[in-house]
């Protein structure tokens, strides 16, 4: 068997494909997260809660009405997004002129209900998602086995992150949520309707971390703690990458992910904190972020 | 206090259908808890080119964001076209065919110069197209892919005027286009305000420089501690220039 650096290729690989995957979901997260500190200036610790609805969702469409993966993959978001409009209109909105953190106290205060009430009704283990059969198998690269699920969440989480960046760097939508990040006050006295762009940004957020969800259930178990596991590390994705830059958030959603990965061939005992430690080194050089500007 | 400044504004301005287009009455408002704003009363009519005049912190800024929906708070009338518009949310008011160019020209670093000048959304027909925005200032042609605030100062106020023309809105609120700017920028912005009057747009300028302001301008209004303290039309600038001293304090 090959090696690199001391390495079975195999083992190498194999890593390097775990730190794609967890990278696709970083990238996701991080993604809807920038979006909505970009716009409503707030951290939005409900994340990783809608992350798991959109999980929940998925299974219970397909336990309960036999609803397959690929109608979740565009009801599910959907329906978070829609819980996150509501939460928007009836509680968000009234804490913009107050200080940022009601903002992150609203939001995590929700993501424990939320986690709560599904721990109560479906209990904490987790359940299974049946991986649809289209998915079944994979491909052989030579060097690495690589199964075709795995395959469709990578390219999946790329296409939908950096349409997402076009949206809002190159189009016409994308200058108005970008103007409103700046200065919405004068966007909306040129006859924007920024408190509604708002409301539908922040649902459009929420729809990411679901679908980041209905993406996951098939790999991870659907469980009411899979958000509030993953997004203390996303947090720090956004950290580095620069709270509010799409583009930052996106590559190094994925990169810290490869990191990570890499870490967990040539030296497991970091893996878990490898992320943290970036965190904490990124700070001391560019406190903004890498990708971030300095306000 | 109303009834006296109708009268005065009564008198119709030459080349102007003397109907006014805005009525400011009794107009207060508040940041917070400092009270801004103790009553505005004013007219201007349509075609016109008004100045608010007066110290810093007289509230012209604030009269001008008021007009437009942009302070926390604000009681009172201001009828545009005939119709209240105290009520409304800034982005209903900006449909109403108001548009308003502010004091730090507002240009979005995060746009480029053509993005910034196609970013206010049409409110009705008959606004400049971007080729008639672009013979106006040939300097924001040659610019347009650059970063909005890489501009200089002049061109981000040429580009903070320009884009408000788009629009189709006939009635312009600028808050200090002139500030801070070179000589030869100022007499353009003085040239370009003439040309829009002269096109049919009614103006309300806020103004520390009244030099400036009388160059271009058929009325004058001095603010006081939040109130209208006088009217001093163009033609009669010279007769009233000691009182002028006096509110403005130069």
């Amino acid at each position: 068997m090959t090696e690199i650096f001391g390495v079975p290729t195999q083992a190498l690989f194999g890593q390097l494909l775990i730190g794609l995957i967890n990278g696709a979901f970083y990238a996701l997260l991080s993604l809807g997260l920038a979006v909505i500190f970009g716009l409503l200036n707030i951290i939005n610790f409900a994340h990783g809660a809608q992350y798991m609805m959109g999980a929940f969702c998925a299974w219970l469409l397909l336990e309960y009405w036999g609803v397959g993966y690929w109608w979740s993959l565009l009801l599910a978001p959907i329906a978070v997004g829609v819980t996150g409009v509501v939460i928007e209109r009836t509680m968000l909105s009234r804490l913009y002129k107050l200080d940022h953190l009601y903002g992150l106290l609203l939001t995590f205060g929700i993501a424990l209900i939320f986690q709560g009430l599904f721990t109560q009704h479906y209990g904490s283990s987790g359940q299974p998602y049946r991986l649809p059969t289209e998915f079944s198998g994979g491909y052989n690269l030579g060097f690495m086995f690589l199964p075709k699920y795995r395959a469709w969440v990578i390219v999946a989480s790329l296409v939908v992150c950096l349409s997402t960046w076009y949206v809002i760097e190159r189009t016409k939508l994308g200058s108005y949520l970008r103007a409103a990040t700046e200065n919405p006050s004068l966007v909306q006295a040129f006859g924007i309707n920024v408190p509604r762009m708002i409301t539908l940004t922040y649902g459009f957020g929420v729809g990411l971390a679901a679908l980041a969800g209905v993406m996951a259930a098939p790999i991870y178990q659907v469980s009411p703690q899979m958000g509030a596991n993953l997004i203390i590390v996303v947090f720090a994705v956004v950290v580095i990458g620069g709270m509010g830059s799409i583009l930052g958030a996106i590559l190094t959603g994925f990169g810290l992910g490869v990191i990570e990965g890499l870490t967990k061939v040539f030296y497991p005992e970091a893996s878990n904190t490898v992320i943290f430690v970036i965190m904490v080194l990124v700070l001391l050089v560019k406190p903004a972020g890498m990708f971030g500007r300095e306000r | 206090m109303a009834e006296a400044i109708a009268e005065r504004t009564a008198a119709a301005v030459p080349g102007s259908d003397g109907a006014p287009l805005l009525v400011v009455r009794g107009l207060n408002a508040w940041y917070g808890e400092s009270h801004v704003l103790h009553g505005v009363d004013f007219d201007v009519i349509g075609g016109e080119v008004v100045t608010l005049l007066g110290r810093n912190g007289a509230g012209k800024t604030t009269t001008l964001r008021s007009i437009m929906g942009m302070v926390p708070r604000r009681q009172g009338s201001v009828l545009f076209e005939g119709a209240e518009t105290i009520g409304l949310a800034s982005n209903r008011i900006a449909q109403r065919g108001i548009a308003y160019c502010p004091e730090e020209r507002g240009i979005f670093a995060s746009l480029d110069v053509e993005e910034n000048l196609l970013l206010p959304p049409v409110v009705r027909d008959g606004g400049l197209s971007v080729d008639e925005i672009y013979a106006l200032f040939p300097n924001l042609r040659e610019r347009r892919g650059s970063q909005g605030t890489k501009l200089s100062g002049g061109e981000q106020q040429m580009l903070a005027i320009g884009r408000i023309l788009r629009t189709g809105a006939r009635m312009l609120l600028l808050d200090e286009p002139t500030e801070g700017l070179a000589p030869v920028i100022v007499q353009q912005i003085g040239r370009t305000i003439a040309r829009l009057k002269a096109s049919g747009f009614t103006i309300l300028l806020v103004e520390q420089n009244f030099r400036f302001a009388a160059t271009v301008a058929d009325r004058h209004y001095v603010i006081e501690h939040g109130r209208v303290a006088d009217m001093i039309r163009n033609d009669q600038l010279d007769a009233n220039m000691n009182k002028l001293h006096d509110y403005l304090g130069v």
